[in-house]
């Protein structure tokens, strides 16, 4: 099965003047575009090769593992973006939200601190449990929550080619920039 | 450095200007690698020895027996160590070839130099995420490459080959990603272009002695 690039859900120039077309042409037509190409060139003759990308994170090592996870972790990155995002969750999402971490603010620092910290190149993300709780949960490199059983409703990558055009080190300017493009409503809808 | 007190350790300034490695290496890219990410590994394992043990350690005993202490202090002990051998390695009037006892050593390992540097930038291009690529002098005196992820580096107890790095090539994406973006294979096929072998040379000769 050869895996292909899906289109980004806006233009390139879309999410300026937090995220540069610059900066979106390199990371969806360069690097998520790459880590297809390594798929598709990885899995022939071997046991992934008809295998969908959720079963690829879940069963997979090395660089199967790595370049399968990347291009399903961009394509939800690229789906939790949105020029017309930003603000605050509401309905059944903002009350777990305040039922899991006390209010928005709080989540939103927890999730920024999660961002922040995150040694080197990686994803930090809001999962659900199976048993239905929120959590925030840092990977690093291609990690994805899917491999531990929770649902991922929500992404920042913080490898630094994210963000490396934009704001250089300073990645706290990234993530304060990143909640002006969140989209609640299809966060809400991974709910 | 390396036997240094860690709580005296020094932020070191470049041996050469921030554009002095163009256009290999962009003035902006070292200017910022300097005094923003190397800056602040010093700073934040400074301030996190502060009261502690680990101040009266010489640096490399720190490093040998980092898996005891915590994670802040490997990944910005690291990254103070790596950064701080990184600039002496580069230069200018870099490029060319090893000579002397390091070349015999090299060609005797990888049969060529030319395979040595394959083989160098192998590990470079292959490091997924963020991490360095070495040349290390191992506690049995051979050449070996290999490659870790992070800040971690070889004189770590949790880097799987131990040993002495005496040549290293960060391949983070801050080290490139102004002037090369995706390109990594790029950068490094242009590093061999600066790489100061004489610094690498000595370093070679040390890392014997410090063995023997």
């Amino acid at each position: 099965m050869k895996h292909e690039l899906p289109a980004l859900p806006w233009a390139y120039d879309a999410l300026e003047p937090y995220i540069s077309k610059q900066t979106i042409e390199f990371h969806y037509g360069k690097h998520h575009q790459t880590y297809v190409n390594n798929l598709n060139n990885l899995i022939p003759g071997t046991a992934f090769e008809n295998s969908s990308l959720e079963e690829i994170i879940l069963k997979a090592e090395g660089g199967i593992f790595n370049n399968g996870a990347q291009v399903w972790n961009h394509t939800f990155y690229w789906q939790c973006l949105s020029p017309k995002g930003g603000g605050q969750p509401t309905g059944k999402l903002a009350e777990a939200i305040n039922r899991d971490f006390g209010s928005f603010e709080a989540f939103r620092e927890k999730f920024s601190a999660a961002a922040a910290t995150l040694f080197g190149s990686g994803w930090a993300w809001l999962v659900k449990t199976p048993e239905g709780k929120l959590e925030i949960v840092q990977e690093s490199n291609a990690g994805n929550p899917l491999r531990q059983g929770k649902t991922p409703l929500l992404t920042c990558d913080v490898w630094e080619h994210a963000y490396y055009l934009d704001k250089q080190n300073r990645r706290a300017d990234y993530i304060a920039d990143f909640w002006k493009l969140v989209d609640w409503e299809a966060v809400a809808e991974r709910f | 450095m390396i036997h240094t007190a860690t709580k005296d350790l020094i932020f070191p300034s470049l041996p050469y200007e921030y554009s002095a490695l163009e256009p290999h290496i962009d003035a902006m890219t070292m200017e910022i690698h300097h005094t923003k990410h190397h800056k602040a590994y010093f700073d934040n394992l400074k301030n996190a020895i502060q009261g502690t043990e680990m101040e009266s350690m010489p640096f490399v005993e720190l490093l040998n027996h980092i898996s005891r202490y915590p994670m802040v202090v490997r990944n910005n002990g690291g990254g103070h160590y790596n950064h701080s051998l990184f600039w002496e390695l580069l230069s200018p009037q870099g490029g060319g070839e090893p000579s002397g006892e390091l070349r015999e050593a090299i060609i005797k390992k990888f049969n060529s130099v030319d395979e040595f540097k394959n083989n160098f930038s192998d590990a470079a291009k292959n490091r997924f995420g963020s991490g360095w690529a070495w040349l290390v002098v191992k506690t049995d005196g051979n050449l070996v490459v290999s490659s870790t992820p992070n800040q971690d580096n070889p004189l770590m107890d949790v880097a799987e080959c131990r040993g002495i790095p005496i040549l290293g090539l960060d391949v983070w994406e801050h080290a490139y990603y102004l002037k090369y973006q995706n390109r990594r294979p790029e950068y490094i096929a242009n590093f061999w272009n600066i790489v100061n072998w004489k610094v690498v040379e000595a370093n070679y000769i040390n890392a014997l002695s410090a063995l023997r």
